[in-house]
């Protein structure tokens, strides 16, 4: 059968607004606004909806066909005014669609018109607009672009001062607060952007929240612009595209960029990075739980060497993911992504040297029929990546181990933890158990120790 | 708790019964306002969740990704047996494609994916940045149809071109042009077609199983488990069932119009619907009475079982309040006498998508002191639910959160479920679903009921 090929089928990416929602899900008292139709903030809601389980108020501006004649300023203007009405927002992220993009709505020209018609008692909430037109890149680079927004909007310069800002990139509630223990245990000041670890993840309310409590605040996103140090967990984004890029150009804050901090050598730069910056050396916890997964990766090697494997989803995640593989001697045998960055085989030639004498696969923008017709001649042992791959995992009796975003067929996906050495530790044991599991299901004999 | 305004464009938009308002004049069928966070969607969510469940058919999704990413697999609709309905198909369209047309990606994509899959009729779903940069849809499903001699049919379903109503006649539009194209040969006089069923959890086997009891041929489905051929045949029918009235309405009234096909609405939720979605069908048939006999036995026999199953629910659930929110009005007729048969009163009846007689209907259907809404958001939902002291909310995964962060039961009753709701057998899982839920410990952590928040 000739597989087609001008056509997506079904797609390992998303659309752009998603991330840049996402991204404005973690600052506070901020709501995302969607300019263009119903649907973007609907499709958008429904897909975090069933990821996270919390709510996830989105607005729209609600194109009808006069808005798509005659632009969209009438709608977006009166999208806001509501919006504030309603939700009482101090930030309203509006990120553009490809439907508001295509027609060319200026929207800086109108949030200026809308300032000069606004009652100027009335304090009006602040806003960021982030370009995210889906017929380019895919949902990381709506979260990045996101994110990027934000700090050119509100970060001031000044008088340096000890403070971090860390650019954690798409991770999940759980990686967030792990990474807010972190910074706090080396006792520096912090600014996490953005962080939706309460917003995304939070307990039950009494009354209706329209912003949910948590997300970082807009002083601290101020603050950002006189920070000792940025860091930003990312291989692929160049300093043109990032929020630390941004910091760097503008405020000649000094950026370092990490891989996303999964398996111990990851982990350790990052951790190495905090005691220089911090001055302070590695609270004895993170020694702790260093040296069980060392313990741990001991106790499992055996269970997963040489295990082949297919990693897919961002490009940062799947070169994180793939550092780690090479450590407990899995082989990743094709990485892949929906996502086109142009570098990512290089990026992880950076990490795994030997790559090619792997004959490790390096696919950019494909999608799930690409991925099987390669795991086909490729006779993977584990799928390791989003939920989306279970049709692929189902069809061809290949086990999956379920990590990133979106996790739509299991209980707790916000709550998967990916990072730092706890974070490795989890997910070692998730990858250690899913072989283990496969093995003892598929035994006929039902070996009760494995 | 801080007092919620609705806002000023809404206003017209809730209704309270009471006595003091008599006049009745909600607005509805309109665009949602900006920046209500409505829970809708849009033109393209009407078109394809109606299409979708045809299985043997290929559904490209014609522009940027989100569209097609979002509606992959989206909806509960099982077949029995191609599936080429589970699969996500984009032209993915890219920023040279928006400047320079996207009508030869659509070609090209559209000849590789019928080589690939043989599918037995494709639908081209056009989505917002279509109807701006002015891709000839129509021409290149045209051409492809020519080469590869199956139907290719364009939906015109650009996102902001309406609500999702318009989705709906769109995806109508669509199917009627394979409608009678068929052979309608050795259909028999007692003939049905059933529109407006989308077989979610397996729902429309349920329904055509009580119709084949009483003798009645289905001759096809539209669109749950659906296929081509039996659509192109299914003007041979002699008579259209429209279930979830607002969606495929058009589609009775068109084959009304050019095949005669009378048609009845009916709705599967609830004993006394289900019952009289059985016995409409008798009556119209009644030049032979054992089609009635038959639904006669069929009915008794189903509520002789179910019943004493429901007597168990009612005692747990009798005088607890409910919340309907979903996505057409229809549905909450049959779910407010599917509440009451279960001892449960409605304090709040919503819908996305009703017009003036349905929530005219609504309104004669609930008690005093019920909401009535039209298109709300979170905002309003959470207000009514937590003022009316609801029990238990109905709707789709986008009201779930809401009910679960303020300790409020919920059953999903969207297109998502994967237990079969419909029919008999639907009604004991629907009870069943909203007493596990409603009755479930966890409620008492709940800061409504004095745990904390």
């Amino acid at each position: 059968m000739k597989t087609a090929k001008t056509a997506t089928q079904n797609a390992c990416k998303l659309c752009n607004p998603l991330g840049a929602c996402l991204a404005f899900k973690g600052i506070e008292k901020c709501v995302p606004f969607l300019h263009g139709s119903q649907g973007c903030a609907t499709y958008i809601r429904r897909y975090l909806i069933s990821h996270f389980k919390e709510p996830v108020d989105i607005a729209s501006s609600n194109f009808n066909e006069d808005t798509a004649v005659f632009g969209g300023s009438h709608n977006l203007k009166l999208g806001l005014r509501n919006i504030t009405k309603q939700y009482k927002p101090e930030i309203i992220g509006i990120a553009t669609t490809c439907l508001s993009e295509t027609i060319g709505d200026d929207v800086e020209m109108i949030l200026r018109e809308y300032d000069s018609e606004a009652d100027p008692a009335v304090s009006r909430p602040v806003m960021i607009h982030a370009s995210t037109p889906s017929y380019q890149g895919t949902h990381i680079d709506g979260f990045h672009a996101a994110t990027r927004a934000t700090v050119a909007q509100l970060a001031e310069g000044g008088t340096k001062r000890n403070l971090l800002t860390l650019f954690p990139n798409m991770v999940s509630p759980a990686d967030l607060r792990y990474l807010k223990e972190i910074l706090e245990s080396f006792s520096i000041p912090f600014v996490l952007l953005p962080d939706y670890s309460e917003t995304l993840d939070g307990g039950p309310w009494g009354e209706y929240h329209r912003i949910p409590k948590g997300g970082t605040p807009q002083h601290a996103i101020r603050k950002s612009g006189t920070a000792a140090a940025s860091i930003e967990f990312t291989s692929v984004l160049t300093g043109e595209k990032s929020p630390a890029g941004y910091l760097e150009e503008k405020f000649d804050i000094p950026s370092y960029r990490l891989c996303l901090p999964i398996g111990i050598k990851q982990s350790d730069a990052f951790f190495n990075l905090l005691e220089k910056l911090s001055e302070t050396p590695l609270p004895h916890r993170y020694e702790d739980e260093r040296r069980r997964l060392v313990d741990a990766y001991v106790d499992g090697h055996k269970y997963v060497f040489g295990k082949k494997a297919i990693v897919y989803g961002e490009e940062d995640l799947v070169i994180a993911i793939t550092a780690f593989l090479r450590e407990i001697g899995i082989s990743p045998v094709l990485c892949a992504s929906g996502g086109k960055s142009g570098i990512l085989k290089k990026r992880l030639a950076e990490m795994v040297p030997d790559i090619d004498d792997l004959g490790i696969k390096v696919r950019e923008g494909v999608d799930f029929v690409d991925i099987e017709n390669e795991a086909k001649n490729l006779e993977p042992d584990l799928l390791i990546g989003n939920s989306k791959g279970f049709t692929l995992s189902r069809k061809n009796n290949i086990p999956i181990v379920r990590i990133g975003f979106p996790i739509h067929d299991r209980f707790g996906g916000q709550r998967l933890h990916h990072l730092g050495y706890r974070g490795t530790q989890e997910l070692f044991d998730r990858i250690v158990n899913t072989v283990i599991e496969y093995r003892q299901n598929s035994s006929p004999i039902g070996y009760t120790y494995m | 708790m801080e007092k919620l305004e609705i806002l000023e464009g809404r206003k017209k938009q809730v209704f309270e019964k009471n006595k003091a308002s008599a006049t009745f004049d909600i607005k509805c069928e309109t665009t949602s306002l900006s920046g209500s966070v409505s829970q809708r969607a849009c033109v393209f969510c009407g078109s394809r969740v109606v299409l979708y469940p045809v299985a043997d058919a290929l559904h490209v999704v014609h522009g940027p990704i989100g569209c097609a990413a979002y509606t992959w697999d989206i909806r509960g609709a099982v077949s029995s047996g191609p599936e080429l309905h589970r699969l996500s198909f984009s032209t993915d369209l890219k920023e040279m494609d928006v400047i320079y047309g996207g009508e030869k990606k659509l070609y090209q994509s559209l000849i590789e994916l019928i080589d690939q899959y043989m599918p037995k009729a494709a639908f081209i779903y056009s989505t917002c940045i279509i109807g701006l940069i002015g891709d000839d849809i129509d021409a290149v499903c045209k051409k492809v149809s020519a080469e590869k001699g199956i139907p290719v049919l364009p939906v015109h379903s650009e996102g902001f071109k309406g609500t999702k109503k318009d989705g709906y006649k769109a995806a109508c539009n669509a199917l009627m042009k394979i409608v009678g194209t068929g052979s309608s040969e050795g259909i028999g006089k007692y003939s049905i077609n059933i529109l407006g069923e989308f077989n979610l959890a397996g729902e429309a086997w349920i329904i055509k199983d009580y119709y084949e009891q009483m003798g009645i041929e289905v001759v096809s489905t539209m669109t749950g488990d659906g296929r081509v051929d039996d659509i192109r045949r299914s003007h041979g029918a002699s008579l259209n069932i429209v279930q979830c009235s607002g969606s495929m309405i058009k589609l009775a009234k068109m084959m009304e119009e050019k095949y005669g096909i009378p048609y009845l609405r009916v709705s599967y939720f609830g004993i006394e619907d289900m019952s009289k979605a059985l016995y409409d069908v008798a009556s119209h048939f009644s030049d032979d009475p054992s089609i009635l006999q038959a639904a006669k036995k069929v009915v008794s026999r189903e509520v002789g079982e179910l019943y004493p199953q429901l007597l168990e629910f009612r005692k747990a659930l009798d005088g607890k309040k409910a919340a309907i929110y979903v996505g057409g009005a229809f549905k909450a007729f049959s779910l407010i006498k599917a509440l009451d048969s279960l001892g449960m009163d409605v304090v709040l009846a919503g819908s996305q998508t009703g017009n003036k007689d349905d929530y005219e209907g609504l309104k004669e259907m609930c008690d005093e002191g019920t909401i009535i809404v039209d298109d709300s958001n979170p905002v309003e939902l959470s207000k009514f639910i937590l003022e009316k002291e609801a029990d238990l909310l109905i709707g789709g995964v986008k009201e779930r959160p809401i009910a679960y962060k303020l300790g409020v039961s919920f059953c999903d009753h969207n297109h998502e479920r994967k237990i079969p709701l419909a029919g008999f057998i639907g009604m004991y899982n629907f009870a069943k679903e909203v007493y596990e839920s409603v009755m479930s410990p966890v409620w008492q952590f709940a800061p409504r009921k004095g745990g904390y928040s």
